[in-house]
């Protein structure tokens, strides 16, 4: 029955889920999640670059995003606009450039559908090793970074004066975030990867009482919307992406069944 | 020391030491610019002008004046208390038991009080065992008795720890019959009047925006 591109898909997306867990956890916590949009429309020009220059996808994607990373870290830091209007900036003005970059190439077989909203076929063996590496690589960094990132997010101040340098944690986990990102892409595509990052650490949220707790099942609940969708979008012929978000969406409605937990105070 | 913001000085002329053991008050109105000195001291604002000298080595315990947590971050008493670092449990036990909140459980944060979870600030900052000290208001938003009990826990860790404690605080009565020194910042006549708070909106906005 599971076909060898199922299951090359299935990995790759259980890879990516195992990072997207904690990294969305950040997000959640950061009020991000405007800004994993801007990375992810970003990946659209990252597309079209990678087209130009005759580059892995995922490679193109990913040095495009270290670049809007970047460039959003050094604006925040020099310019008065506000934070959303120069992520609105980033993220459309990359969008429209890359799909502007993509229409001179009307000869390029590229499957913008595929894209936006991902594509199960399109994992190769290269694409698992690119994510399976990757994805080590982004949970060693973001376990390198955690108490600093974490005290950073809880108080800036707290964490200079302990002299844990957030600003340098930050910018960790935004190329982190980049990487997470350039990886999902092809499955979940650039138009829902962020659900992917949030959806997983929203619902087990109230199942846990530390960081660490909520990280470890934002990963778990990630595995399962990823296997689950996965198999719906092979069984029913939906697309994979959106099939992988109504599935994290059923996992988090399905648990806000129940009668709301209390937070026990222990007094 | 003086600290500039565009053409207009915030603070100027301060000079400010803290000795070991020593509690040292800095007081002044709304807009003085209290906390622009202690944000200056604990390197988290340059300085436009003078010096600040730190012993080598210094280990530094700041309690800032508020937090806001977002709630979706769970957060327990004993969690944040390592926050910022790794200590034995029993460390974290007795930090917990000098502002008595050790025989409280392990409860999320949401939960407590303002005074607790003021009192938790104070061990988290303690728990570094931090020569120097830096409150601003700890008393804020806490009753007279409240923050009675706030000053004898702050005279309490400056005995046990022989740290420098450098307090802001409005309240100059009790800075003049328990500090060993008092710092009064005055608005700065030479220029243009101070800004109406002391951290004008566009010092705040900047701040925040710098959530990556």
């Amino acid at each position: 029955m599971l076909d060898d591109f199922l299951i090359r898909a299935l990995l790759a997306g259980i890879g990516i889920a195992m990072v997207a867990g904690p990294a969305g956890c950040f997000i959640v916590w950061r009020r991000l999640a405007y800004f994993g949009e801007t990375i992810a429309h970003s990946a659209l020009l990252g597309v079209a670059i990678a087209v130009l220059v005759n580059l892995h996808l995922v490679i193109g994607i990913f040095v495009t995003a270290v670049v809007v990373v970047l460039a959003m870290y050094y604006l925040e830091r020099r310019d008065t606009l506000p934070t959303d209007t120069l992520l609105g900036l980033l993220s459309h003005g990359g969008l429209a450039v890359g799909l502007v970059l993509l229409s001179f190439f009307p000869d390029m077989r590229l499957d913008l559908q595929g894209l936006l909203f991902g594509d199960i076929l399109a994992v190769s063996r290269l694409d698992l090793a690119v994510v399976w590496g990757g994805g080590a690589i982004a949970l060693g960094m973001l376990w390198w970074i955690w108490r600093p990132l974490l005290a950073a997010t809880v108080s800036p101040d707290l964490a200079t004066v302990a002299r844990l340098h957030p600003e340098r944690a930050l910018l960790v986990f935004g190329i982190l975030l980049a990487a997470v990102i350039a990886a999902a892409i092809k499955i979940v595509g650039v138009l829902l990867i962020v659900a992917l990052l949030i959806i997983p650490s929203a619902t087990v949220r109230r199942f846990t009482s530390s960081p660490e707790q909520m990280a470890a099942g934002a990963a778990v609940a990630g595995v399962i919307a990823v296997a689950g969708g996965l198999l719906a979008s092979a069984t029913l012929d939906t697309p994979s992406g959106p099939s992988i978000v109504v599935t994290a969406l059923a996992v988090f409605l399905v648990t806000r069944l129940g009668r709301p937990r209390r937070e026990v105070n222990a007094r | 020391m003086g600290v500039r913001r565009g053409e207009r000085w915030i603070v100027r002329h301060v000079d400010i030491t803290v000795d070991r053991g020593q509690l040292i008050y800095l007081i002044g109105a709304n807009g003085a610019g209290k906390s622009t000195c202690a944000k200056a001291i604990l390197g988290l604002l340059d300085i436009d002008e003078g010096t600040i000298e730190r012993m080598s080595s210094l280990e530094v315990g700041y309690v800032p004046q508020r937090l806001a947590l977002n709630p979706t971050l769970p957060l327990t008493v004993r969690r944040l208390m390592t926050l910022t670092g790794r200590f034995p449990k029993d460390h974290i036990e007795s930090a917990l038991a000098a502002v008595g909140l050790d025989r409280l459980g392990d409860p999320p944060v949401t939960t407590l009080s303002g005074g607790e979870f003021q009192r938790l600030l104070l061990a988290r900052a303690l728990i570094h065992r931090p020569d120097l000290l830096v409150l601003d208001e700890p008393a804020q938003g806490v009753d007279t008795a409240g923050s009675g009990v706030v000053l004898d826990l702050i005279q309490g860790i400056r005995r046990d720890l022989r740290c420098g404690v450098l307090l802001i605080s409005h309240d100059l009565h009790a800075a003049t019959s328990t500090g060993d020194d008092v710092v009064v910042l005055v608005p700065h006549e030479h220029d243009e009047p101070p800004p109406a708070r002391p951290d004008p909106p566009a010092h705040l906005s900047r701040r925040e925006a710098r959530k990556l």
